[in-house]
C-alpha cells in the first residue's frame, strides 16, 4: 500500500528504506520501514526531468545528488542532505564544460559515487559524451580530458536517447581503473585514473554496423561490476548480454537461457559474486517485455543459467524499463527495485523473486536508487 | 540594479518569467544601467554576473541562448534581429520568456 506525504517522504527513522525515483517530470521519494508499504513524497523539480540520481551514504549521512534538466532552462546538478527539504546548486554549476572545448552540457546521465574508502569521489557520465570526476562530494566536477580528446570521438555516435556516457564503474580495488560505457561507442577503460582511455569491446556485437565486430562503436546499454571479482563485468548490449572475466578485454555471451538478448538493465548484487539481474525486452524494434509479461531474470552463476520471476508483476505490460530505472539496495535479502515508462515502480525484498507496487501513474521512470537510512 | 519604481533614463527594463523569479532574488522585473555599446548579449552577461544561476538558465556555457528561451526587445524576437548582438538603447524593454516546448 502506498500513501502520500510531504516533500520529504514522511518521517524517516534509521533503518527505513528510501527510494529516489527520477522521472520525466520530476523527482519523488518513497520510504518504507518494511519494504512493502511505501509512503510517496510530493514531487521535487516538478516539470523538469531527472535522468540521474545518487544516494551517497558513505559518510554516515545521505547526500542526494540529482542531475536535473529543463527543456527550457538546461541541465544542472543539485544536492540535498535533508531529504530534499532544501536543494543546493552551485552558482556556477557543478558540471560546466571548459571554454576551450566549445561544448555545452546537455544532460547528466549518470552520477556514481565511488567506493566507500574514497569518500567525496563521485563520477558523472554526461551528454555530450564525457566523463567527469568530483572529489568534493559532487559540488564540482572536472572533465576527463583523456576521454574528451580521444581520437575516436569523431566516430562515436548517438543512440536514440542522445550521445552520452551513461555508465561509470570505478574499480573498488584499484583507484586508477575505471570502466565507462557510452552509446554509441561501447566500453572504454582507463588504467591511469582517467588520463587515457582504450576501447574494450572485443566480443560485443554491433550488428547495426557494416563490420559487426568493430573495435568500438557498440551500443552497450549498461555495464555492472561483479561484487567479488573486480575484473568481472557484465553488459546488457543493444542485442547481446555479455560477461567479461578480464576487465573488459574480452566478452563472452551469457544470453543463453534468456527469452531475449535485448534490454537496458544490468544489475549486480552488492555482495554476492556471480549474481546479476536483467529485464529483457523483445527486440530493438519491439521494446516491450516478451509476450507483454513483465519479468525479471536473475543469474546466480555468472550468467550460465537464468531464473525468471514475475510474481507481483503485470501480465499485460507494454512498456520498457530504462537503463537506470532499476537498482538494488544493500540489505539482506537484497532489495530489487525498478520502474517502467508508464510510471509504475516495483519493489522486491527477496532478491527479485516477488514484487509489490511502490507507486503508479508517475511520469516515465528514468532512474531509481535505493538507500537505507543510517 | 534597482527596482522598477526607481527606473530612470539610462536604464533598460528586463522582465523575467515567473519560473525564474527565484533565481533573480524573487523579482520578475529589474533594471540595468545601459552602456553606450550595450547589446542583448552584454545585458545577459551582466545579469549572469549578478545572478549566476539565472545566467545559466538563460545561456549555456558557450554563451549561446538556450534553444527554448526567447528574448524579445520591445516585442521583437531578437533571433529575428541580430541575436545576442542586437543593440539595446535607453528605454527599451527586454522580455525573457520560455517558448512553447515539452509535453
Amino acid at each position: 500500500m502506498t500513501t502520500t506525504a510531504d516533500r520529504t517522504a514522511g518521517d524517516l527513522t534509521a533503518g527505513d528504506t528510501v527510494l529516489a525515483i527520477g522521472t520525466k517530470k520530476g523527482l519523488w521519494f518513497a520510504s518504507s520501514s518494511d519494504r512493502e508499504g511505501w509512503t510517496l513524497s510530493q514531487p521535487h523539480f516538478l516539470m523538469r526531468e531527472v535522468p540521474s540520481v545518487a544516494l551517497d551514504a558513505r559518510e554516515g549521512k545521505v547526500r542526494i545528488l540529482t542531475g536535473v534538466r529543463s527543456e527550457h532552462w538546461g541541465p544542472t546538478v543539485a544536492h540535498s542532505e535533508d531529504w530534499g527539504a532544501t536543494w543546493v546548486e552551485p552558482d556556477h554549476g557543478a558540471i560546466q564544460f571548459p571554454a576551450d572545448t566549445g561544448a555545452a552540457l546537455e544532460r547528466i546521465w549518470q552520477l556514481q559515487p565511488d567506493s566507500a574508502d574514497r569518500p567525496g569521489v563521485v563520477w558523472a557520465g554526461c551528454e555530450p559524451i564525457s566523463v567527469w570526476k568530483s572529489t568534493d562530494g559532487g559540488q564540482h566536477f572536472e572533465l576527463s580530458r583523456g576521454l574528451w580528446d580521444h581520437p575516436h570521438r569523431s566516430a562515436w555516435g548517438a543512440g536514440y536517447g542522445g550521445a552520452a556516457v551513461h555508465s561509470v564503474s570505478p574499480d573498488p580495488t584499484d583507484d586508477q581503473q575505471v570502466h565507462v560505457a557510452m552509446s554509441t561507442g561501447g566500453v572504454y577503460r582507463t588504467l591511469d585514473g582517467g588520463k587515457s582511455w582504450a576501447p574494450h569491446n572485443n566480443g560485443i556485437s554491433a550488428y547495426f554496423m557494416p563490420d559487426p565486430n568493430p573495435e568500438f562503436g557498440q551500443c552497450v546499454h549498461k555495464i555492472a561490476r561483479d561484487a567479488t571479482d573486480p575484473n568481472r563485468l557484465y553488459a546488457q548490449n543493444h542485442h547481446g548480454v555479455y560477461r567479461s572475466d578480464d576487465a573488459g578485454q574480452s566478452w563472452q555471451s551469457i544470453a543463453d537461457g534468456l527469452p531475449s538478448d535485448f534490454g537496458f538493465v544490468m544489475l549486480a548484487h552488492p555482495r554476492n559474486g556471480d549474481t546479476v539481474w536483467v529485464i529483457p525486452l523483445v527486440a530493438d524494434g519491439e521494446r516491450i517485455p516478451p509476450e507483454g509479461k513483465l519479468a525479471v531474470h536473475r543469474s546466480q552463476d555468472g550468467g550460465k543459467t537464468w531464473s525468471r520471476f514475475d510474481t507481483g508483476l503485470p501480465t499485460s505490460c507494454f512498456n520498457a524499463v530504462l537503463r537506470d530505472a532499476a537498482a538494488v539496495d544493500s540489505q539482506d535479502p537484497t532489495g530489487v527495485y525498478f520502474g517502467t515508462r508508464d510510471g509504475t515502480v516495483y519493489a522486491s525484498k527477496d532478491g527479485g523473486e516477488s514484487f509489490s507496487t511502490v507507486a503508479e501513474h508517475l511520469p516515465d521512470i528514468l532512474c531509481v536508487r535505493a538507500v537505507r537510512v543510517p | 540594479m534597482s527596482g522598477p519604481a526607481e527606473d530612470r533614463s539610462g536604464q533598460v527594463n528586463i522582465r523575467l518569467p515567473r519560473m525564474l523569479a527565484d533565481e533573480a532574488g524573487g523579482v520578475r522585473q529589474l533594471s540595468l544601467e545601459l552602456r553606450r555599446d550595450s547589446t542583448v548579449g552584454s545585458l545577459l552577461a551582466e545579469l549572469a554576473d549578478r545572478y549566476p544561476i539565472l545566467g545559466r538558465r538563460l545561456r549555456d556555457e558557450t554563451g549561446a541562448l538556450r534553444r527554448f528561451v526567447n528574448v524579445y526587445l520591445d516585442g521583437e524576437d531578437v533571433r529575428q534581429l541580430a541575436g545576442l548582438q542586437t543593440p539595446v538603447k535607453v528605454g527599451d524593454e527586454v522580455s525573457i520568456l520560455q517558448s512553447v516546448a515539452g509535453g
